[in-house]
């Protein structure tokens, strides 16, 4: 398998569109550090040519499945495949290139030339040129790392990924902690490396995030997959409204309402979630005349991800 | 871990040679400029032993003053560059070491396909390249200000006596920049490297310092550097000069192996 030439896999690609060969994948993969379970049984896997987010809170065991991939952590048990092989070989990640979170950088070497060293890594690494163009980083090639903004910082890091024209690239949280406009700046450097035909597996905590690029969400949170689709798909089944009011109706019969998630009573008023709020408005209203107090809102992605983890374990 | 298996067959694949050398020589002239930009350790490697130089060895001293024959201004410079060569190697690699590993810059470079050994090859030519250009600017302040004549040929086998003997203090840093924190290993390598250095004679003469310091000194690696180096310049203890180099090899092959034990631990946690 791993005799695979990139031309083969292109070929593969064209073929087969976004529904590509599976390239990279996790089976049955746990990973435990010390007492703490950060994956349990996650079976996952990226096809050529597409663009998969891992979508979870902090701590849901994202960046270590990251680091599966990367071969810079060893599953507990269950298997890694990255291109038919095992990430820890430096022939496979030559076809990888990777986007970590990183608290320091060597900070006096400038840009083309921490760009420089990270080419010279891979066999056939893009020309400075062409790195600098896909990173937006033209302007600042001269400047040395530590005089960079956040949002400039993390294009470096993400020129770093991609210098080695890699196959695939796993980004970890690509634009944590950027201002909204460098954030839109990396996701339009994201859509061309899946223009030109690669594959990028990233993680976030936004859903904005992963709708705004992502062909397919994985949802993720404590270790396990909990939803897996296209964002549309996970937008319909995380995007709850949550309604509170005042009703003399009990708490059970709320409850029994058709397209109710969850209901619990908060001091006088009834906390309810539900997929949607205009079919349970009606439902109350119809039954309890003196319902007062009505709010709308809609749910967080926290919550989202609550309501997720409550049906995953409920079914 | 019985039950992890991989779909890998080992493969043939092999970088060919003079790429891999390209990338230990890019590593090294990146690791360099990174250092060389990075003042707080270009500047007082270099500047500590030149100052300490020029303030007893050239300022302080009557001009006729010796030890055991040899003038003071030729006696401090194979001292002094001992005491350079350790600050260049041990700053050299361990603060570099610590600050990388500990702050997820060593994770960004294990996942790329950069041969592991280059990382540590570039830190080690570092200290190394430091340590050389310490010693011909001690040779030329001696030369310049202090009437210091070393025949030329003598001046080179201090080179590269000093040079080669400051392999084993990269080692040390190494293993140092393994067991300690990013925030801790500027104070950590101080408190090692300053008392070190007194108590093996590379501030004071070895023979004026007390007898019991005089006795522990022997069991100190920049004492038998600084004897080898000394013994150049025609004065030190005069002792074997293969006892020297053994023990330099010895704490050479032990800080190696410690150094070893931090990697195994490190990539324990991580592949473990």
């Amino acid at each position: 398998m791993i005799a695979a030439l990139p031309e083969t896999l292109e070929h593969r690609m064209k073929d087969a569109g976004s529904c590509g060969a599976v390239i990279a994948s996790l089976h049955g993969a746990s990973k435990t550090f010390g007492e703490v379970q950060a994956l349990r049984q996650v079976n996952f896997a990226v096809r050529a040519g597409e663009l998969v987010a891992l979508l979870g809170p902090n701590g849901a065991g994202k960046t270590t499945a990251v680091k599966l991939f990367l071969g810079l952590a060893k599953p507990s048990s269950g298997t890694v495949s990255v291109f038919g092989g095992d990430p820890i070989h430096a022939e496979v990640r030559t076809r990888i290139g990777a986007m970590l979170q990183v608290a320091k950088v060597p900070e006096t070497l400038r840009v083309r030339e921490h760009i420089d060293l990270f080419s010279s890594y891979y066999p056939n690494p893009l020309p400075l040129a062409e790195t600098l163009a896909a990173a937006g980083l033209q302007e600042i090639k001269d400047r040395v790392f530590g005089e960079l903004s956040g949002g400039q910082r993390q294009r470096v890091l993400f020129a770093l990924a991609l210098c080695g024209d890699p196959d695939i690239l796993f980004l970890d949280e690509p634009t944590v902690g950027l201002d909204v406009e460098s954030r839109r700046v990396l996701w339009e450097e994201i859509r061309k490396l899946i223009a030109r035909g690669k594959t990028v597996l990233l993680t976030t905590h936004y859903l904005e995030e992963a709708d705004a690029l992502a062909d397919r969400v994985v949802v993720i949170n404590r270790g396990e997959i909990i939803a897996e689709g296209t964002p549309a798909e996970i937008k319909a089944s995380t995007a709850g409204r949550r309604i509170r009011c005042v009703s003399s109706l009990d708490i059970e019969t709320v409850r029994s309402l058709p397209g109710v998630n969850d209901v619990r009573r908060d001091r006088d008023a009834l906390e309810i979630r539900a997929a949607s709020a205009e079919p349970i408005l009606r439902e109350l209203l119809a039954r309890d005349a003196g319902l007062s107090g009505v709010e709308v809102t809609s749910a967080g992605l926290e919550e989202a991800f609550l309501a997720l983890t409550l049906e995953h374990n409920n079914a | 871990m019985a039950t992890v298996s991989t779909t890998f067959a080992p493969s043939t694949w092999e970088r060919p040679l003079n790429r891999t050398l390209a990338i230990y020589l890019k590593e090294a002239k990146y690791e360099f400029l990174t250092r060389l930009r990075l003042r707080a350790y270009s500047i007082s490697t270099i500047s500590f032993p030149l100052m300490f130089y020029v303030l007893f060895g050239l300022v302080l001293n009557p001009k006729d003053a010796a030890v055991g024959g040899t003038t003071i201004a030729t006696y401090l410079i194979p001292s002094y560059a001992t005491f350079g060569v350790m600050g260049a190697s041990l700053f050299g690699t361990a603060s570099g070491l610590a600050a990388e590993r500990g702050l997820g810059w060593l994770q960004v470079k294990r996942a790329s396909p950069m041969p592991p050994f280059a990382y540590f090859t570039a830190k080690v030519a570092l200290g190394m390249m430091f340590s050389t250009v310490v010693v011909l600017l001690l040779l030329l302040l001696g030369f310049v200000f202090g009437g210091v004549r070393i025949p030329l040929l003598d001046a080179a086998k201090l080179v590269a006596i000093l040079v080669a003997g400051s392999l084993p203090f990269c080692a040390m840093g190494l293993a140092i920049g393994y067991f300690v924190g990013p925030n801790s290993s500027v104070a950590t390598t101080n408190l090692i490297y300053l008392p070190l250095s007194f108590c093996s004679g590379l501030w004071v003469p070895i023979m004026f310092l007390p007898k019991l310091l005089q006795q522990v000194a022997h069991f100190l690696p920049p004492y038998h550097l600084a004897q080898l180096a000394l013994s150049v310049v025609g004065a030190g203890q005069h002792e074997s000069n293969w006892t020297h180099w053994e023990a330099l090899i010895g704490f050479f092959l032990l800080c190696l192996g410690v150094a070893r034990l931090g990697f195994q631990r490190d990539e324990g946690k991580m592949y473990g």
